[in-house]
């Protein structure tokens, strides 16, 4: 099973085995990780799921589509950075064993 | 004498041929009775259409998925004020205000951006010690052993402070800001001093000369970090005071949305907790669950009714044909108690697992900007009040208001034992 690291705005980090075809966010909530609100279950609607994407990882995970559902519901939550994805728009698959994702500061 | 009619709700809710039904009535949310209208809907006709009802011909969407379509697909429902913007009520086209929450994308996007950084985490940090200091005042100066109105010496008070840190607004003028958010939302026909459209914009026009003379001081000064100041100061709203009808839209919109829905939440908090004796002693017996509790009393309470949107192009929502030009409206109190979406809907459950799974703020480009800042008031009120009172004894059913919009209590008369 891919191996997700979920790092805590404080530092605390998780590391998951979550299963392929769950979302990252399913990752964390599932596993009670705290820091992924994931308020709206999953459907793109809260931004509640934001996380940072690792450098090392950027290139692989991609950036949300200019003028997509994701990329606005981003542009309204706080604290965001170049490296900001919502969580539920990635779906775990082999190759992302050994991901890192940090979390923010807090969901909004 | 007339001995009182006792009405049966249920029995009414499903004798009513379906399509007469229509939730719009006032009445049914001032009498707590539009459960089982809502449940049959819900059952036989999720996405139901009522021709010439009393606020025009609607659909209603009941369940809690149909409102999440049409939450997130804002580009087939429009919020825009010239089609009738957010709420049922068709007003007249010349008292039809714009704010960001009447708006479409993009021009929503850069209003909302300009306001929303009053509520980033940070600053919410920032905030939380002076919200309380105010709260321990407030309870500290509760009477015991005496009944007393829980929603004006509580709810009341507490929100309005919150407004006047959020605007930096003067702090005796506050009860202003109450009475003017109660103005703006008022039902014409509720029998109260807003008995017309003309009469609103009298009172609000208040309001407007009051903050235009706010903002041009801010204007003047360096950028602060309140809520007309950021307007002010902002490339996007810079010029909002020239259009007195759009400063006026946002004005309302940033004052109710700061104050009836969180007011609201923390009667209807209160009420819930009395009404369900076990979750009362459950939060007694571990206060650690108050985090937890307070979406599940956001849903239960659900403090907006609904949300209206306007089709701009023909859609299917539910297996029904919607119609360029339609009024769609959401109601999230209905969707809160979907049980396709919702464990256990009509059980209030203060350690209910994923509790923030609820409608009551909306989703989509338009959820509530301040969310997190409400639940952040009711955590920090329940964690003080359990503190201080073992128990609050709830000593009449709670007066609601009239209107399909704010799910408002007006009084909840209340004892704290000695």
């Amino acid at each position: 099973m891919p191996k997700i690291t979920y790092i805590e705005h404080n530092g605390t980090a998780h590391e998951i085995d979550v299963p392929v075809g769950k979302t990252v966010m399913q990752g964390a909530v599932d596993n009670n990780v705290p820091g992924i609100d994931a308020d709206c279950g999953g459907e793109c609607a809260c931004a509640t799921c934001h996380v940072y994407i690792d450098a090392a990882w950027l290139d692989r995970i991609g950036l949300p589509a200019t003028g997509s559902n994701e990329a606005s519901m981003l542009s309204f939550a706080a604290v965001t950075q170049p490296d900001s994805r919502l969580s539920c728009q990635i779906d775990v698959t082999a190759a992302l064993n050994g991901l890192v994702v940090r979390m923010p500061e807090g969901q909004h | 004498m007339n001995a009182p009619v006792h009405f049966d709700s249920i029995s009414d809710a499903y004798a009513t041929p379906l399509d007469q039904i229509d939730v719009s009535n006032p009445r049914l949310f001032q009498d707590d009775v539009y459960y089982p209208y809502f449940e049959r809907l819900r059952r036989e006709d999720p996405v139901h259409y009522r021709k010439d009802g009393l606020y025009g011909s609607f659909w209603s969407v009941t369940k809690f998925k149909d409102i999440m379509t049409v939450e997130t697909h804002p580009e087939i429902y429009s919020s825009d004020a010239k089609l009738g913007g957010i709420t049922i009520t068709d007003r007249p086209m010349e008292f039809r205000r714009s704010s960001f929450i009447s708006m479409d994308p993009p021009r929503h996007d850069e209003q909302r951006k300009v306001v929303s950084p009053i509520v980033a985490p940070g600053n919410l940090n920032n905030m939380s010690s002076v919200i309380r200091e105010r709260v321990c005042t407030v309870l500290d100066g509760l009477p015991r052993g005496e009944t007393f109105d829980w929603v004006e010496r509580v709810s009341i008070a507490l929100t309005t402070l919150m407004l006047t840190t959020l605007f930096d607004f003067p702090l005796e003028d506050r009860a202003k800001l109450t009475y003017w958010s109660d103005c703006a939302t008022a039902d014409v026909n509720a029998g109260g001093i807003v008995d017309s459209e003309h009469k609103r914009l009298e009172i609000l026009g208040e309001a407007l000369r009051t903050f235009t003379g706010l903002w041009h001081e801010r204007a003047a000064r360096p950028a602060g970090f309140d809520l007309i100041s950021m307007l002010a100061h902002s490339e996007a709203t810079k010029d909002l005071v020239n259009d007195p009808a759009e400063f006026l839209g946002n004005l309302v919109l940033l004052i109710v949305g700061g104050n009836d829905t969180t007011r609201n939440s923390m009667s209807g908090g209160l009420w819930a907790l009395c009404k369900h004796p076990a979750e009362y002693q459950k939060l007694r017996d571990n206060p650690s669950l108050i985090p937890n509790m307070v979406p599940e009393i956001i849903r239960w309470q659900s403090p907006i009714v609904h949300m209206r949107r306007t089709a701009v192009v023909d859609a299917e929502l539910g297996g029904k044909q919607i119609k360029a030009g339609d009024k769609v409206v959401m109601w999230y109190i209905s969707g809160n108690r979907d049980a396709d979406s919702i464990d256990r809907p009509d059980d209030f459950i203060i350690d209910r697992a994923r509790p923030r799974h609820h409608l009551s703020f909306g989703f989509g480009v338009h959820r509530c900007v301040g969310n997190r800042l409400a639940e952040m008031q009711l955590i920090i009120l329940w964690e003080e009040i359990v503190k201080r009172f073992p128990r609050i004894e709830l000593m009449a059913e709670p007066k609601r208001i009239y209107s399909n919009f704010i799910h408002g209590i007006a009084e909840m008369k209340v004892r704290i034992p000695t």
